[in-house]
């Protein structure tokens, strides 16, 4: 086919929000748009229901090979549709991104990452990411197709378009053997119950700069006295200070609550994407160069933990 | 077993980093370091070595102009034994595409079991080149390794996705990406430095590597940058300096004017 081919990532029954908004951007570049869906076991009608984001026609991929999602079957499956495509357009993710890649290296495709923008013109595809920490807008076209666009985590709302349903294709694949040599063993779900960050109006993050998990006390009086609760980086989730369900960022929790404090925490894209929207960003590090100055509303160069507890008397002095 | 790690060298992060007007590269003039990323997959390296795995070389592997010797000596420093790199006028310009086929006709012939990459490069913020690399040698991948075991010949990590941690095996050889919470990297010693000048460093060029030219470079890349434009303007920030806490009166008053106290 010609046209637009859309990853769109699972977990489940439910899509990836990001893989949505790639769709629904998809979706206005004009031309035949058909999602590509990889599974064990899936249903048509919900398939069919990539119809509302924007998807004229779905291209299933249902075979045990597929269950669990790993990457490197779906690019055997993907392949040989791409391959006639003019673009390929992920959300992100990290299974998309994976995907994506291995896809660019298959068909020795121009490969566009971060992505904030996607047009169609005379010359094909062209994309917008912003680079070198948000410094600079780059845009790029493709000199030879197929183009594949990754997109940046939140890029494009996951807005349905229309109720549109579409035409559900099954596909069949050839899965190769070291493809299918990855597997996954287990998982370890996101904890359940608790606070949901996402909710909160006031945020109070940390990352690695307040230390070892031994501080996090600090952090949590200073989002007592602020009336709102304490969210965390990926690095420090993955070092297993605290759980993964505190995370803000690419992988975590997307949060725009009024006030976002962040207490040694550098400002990584990951966890920019995760709460830059936020109402208010107040920034609290030691290190001066630090990317959460570039977006923060009030920056503090200095010592977290100096800062967070006499910060925390303060506010609860003048709360009463 | 055999390990490879991939490195990068990118503008320091204290370096003023811009893309060259004309040539739309990133400008390269300024000072560089080891990508900090990939210091994690050479600290993997040497955990692996050191829990008792038979490591018989680690490799670092590393694609770049002449001046990324600095950098791979520092790869040397921290624990690798000997280090490759890839260097030719024929690469300046490659696009993700053509840089993965080129790293990974240098892999291949590494004979490594296990070969690690950092999770991204500091300057380029994708986070694509390791499966781009498995694919093009046709090994599993795990990417975004937060913790790792390797024993009886596979690899079992845990990786951490938007729905969770995952667990995945996979048979050596294979290929990692490690994200950078998996260690806390070590400082090399003085002596370690200093013993890294005796190690040695190969210097391959794209013909050395069987590297097809039409692959690679500005004229094999099919993502090309059209324009470099300024982002949108963002009011700046108010910013303070600390000392000791003596800041805080003026944080309560930003954020009673703001109305969020």
């Amino acid at each position: 086919m010609s046209g637009t081919i859309v990853f769109v990532d699972h977990d489940g029954d439910a899509f990836n929000p990001n893989s949505l908004g790639a769709l629904a951007k998809a979706s206005t570049l004009g031309g035949d748009v058909a999602a590509f869906v990889a599974g064990s076991g899936l249903d048509d009608g919900w398939a069919a229901g990539l119809g509302a984001y924007g998807a004229g026609r779905v291209l299933v991929a249902d075979d045990p090979a597929f269950e669990g999602g790993l990457p490197q079957p779906i690019v055997d499956a993907l392949e040989p549709h791409a391959r006639e495509a003019d673009q390929i357009v992920f959300g992100a993710g990290v299974v998309s991104a994976d995907v994506a890649a291995g896809l660019a290296a298959r068909l020795r495709a121009g490969i566009h990452c971060e992505t904030t923008e996607l047009t169609v013109g005379d010359g094909g595809l062209t994309a917008v990411r912003p680079a070198l920490g948000d410094t600079v807008m780059v845009e790029s076209g493709f000199s030879q197709g197929p183009a594949i666009a990754l997109a940046r985590a939140n890029a494009f709302p996951a807005d349905p378009i229309g109720e549109g349903s579409a035409e559900v294709e099954r596909i069949s694949a050839t899965v190769q053997d070291w493809s299918r040599a990855a597997k996954m063993v287990g998982r370890e779900e996101a904890e359940s119950g608790g606070v949901d960050i996402a909710e909160a109006d006031v945020l109070v993050a940390f990352g690695r700069g307040i230390g070892g998990p031994e501080n996090i006390p600090v952090v949590e009086q200073l989002a007592k006295a602020l009336g709102g609760t304490v969210a965390a980086t990926r690095a420090v989730v993955d070092a297993g200070w605290c759980s993964y369900n505190l995370q803000v960022g690419q992988t975590g929790k997307t949060v725009s609550p009024k006030l976002y404090v962040a207490a040694g925490v550098s400002g990584a894209i990951q966890h920019k994407v995760g709460m830059v929207n936020s109402g208010v960003i107040v920034a609290i590090n030691k290190d001066a160069n630090a990317p959460i100055f570039e977006f923060a509303d009030l920056g503090v160069v200095g010592d977290a933990l100096t800062v967070v507890p006499k910060l925390a008397e303060a506010i609860a002095a003048r709360r009463g | 077993m055999n390990i490879a790690v991939c490195v990068k060298e990118v503008p320091s992060a204290t370096a003023a980093r811009r893309l060259d007007p004309s040539t739309h590269r990133l400008d390269r003039s300024g000072d560089s370091e080891l990508n900090p990323f990939d210091v994690h997959g050479l600290e993997e390296a040497i955990r692996i070595r050191e829990s008792g795995q038979q490591v018989d070389e680690i490799v670092a592997v590393c694609m770049g102009p002449e001046t990324a010797h600095r950098p791979l000596q520092k790869a040397l420093a921290l624990g690798a034994d000997r280090a490759v790199l890839l260097s030719d006028p024929l690469l300046a310009g490659s696009d993700i595409s053509g840089t993965a086929y080129a790293l990974s006709a240098v892999l291949e012939a590494q004979n490594a079991d296990l070969v690690i990459l950092g999770q991204q490069a500091a300057d380029a913020d994708c986070y694509v080149m390791a499966a781009a690399v498995a694919d093009h040698l046709r090994r599993p991948l795990v990417t975004q390794v937060a913790s790792l075991e390797v024993a009886d010949g596979k690899v079992r990590a845990k990786r951490q996705t938007e729905h969770g941690y995952d667990v995945i095996e996979a048979p050596l050889p294979t290929v990692i990406s490690v994200s950078d919470a998996i260690n806390e990297p070590r400082l090399p010693s003085i002596k370690a430095i200093m013993g890294a000048k005796k190690k040695p460093t190969d210097r391959v060029t794209a013909a050395d590597s069987g590297i097809d030219a039409s692959r690679v470079g500005e004229d094999g890349a099919r993502s090309v940058v059209r324009s470099v434009s300024p982002p949108p303007q963002k009011q700046d920030g108010v910013r303070l300096e600390d000392s000791g806490g003596d800041s805080v009166e003026q944080i309560v008053q930003f954020l009673a004017e703001k109305g969020v106290v």
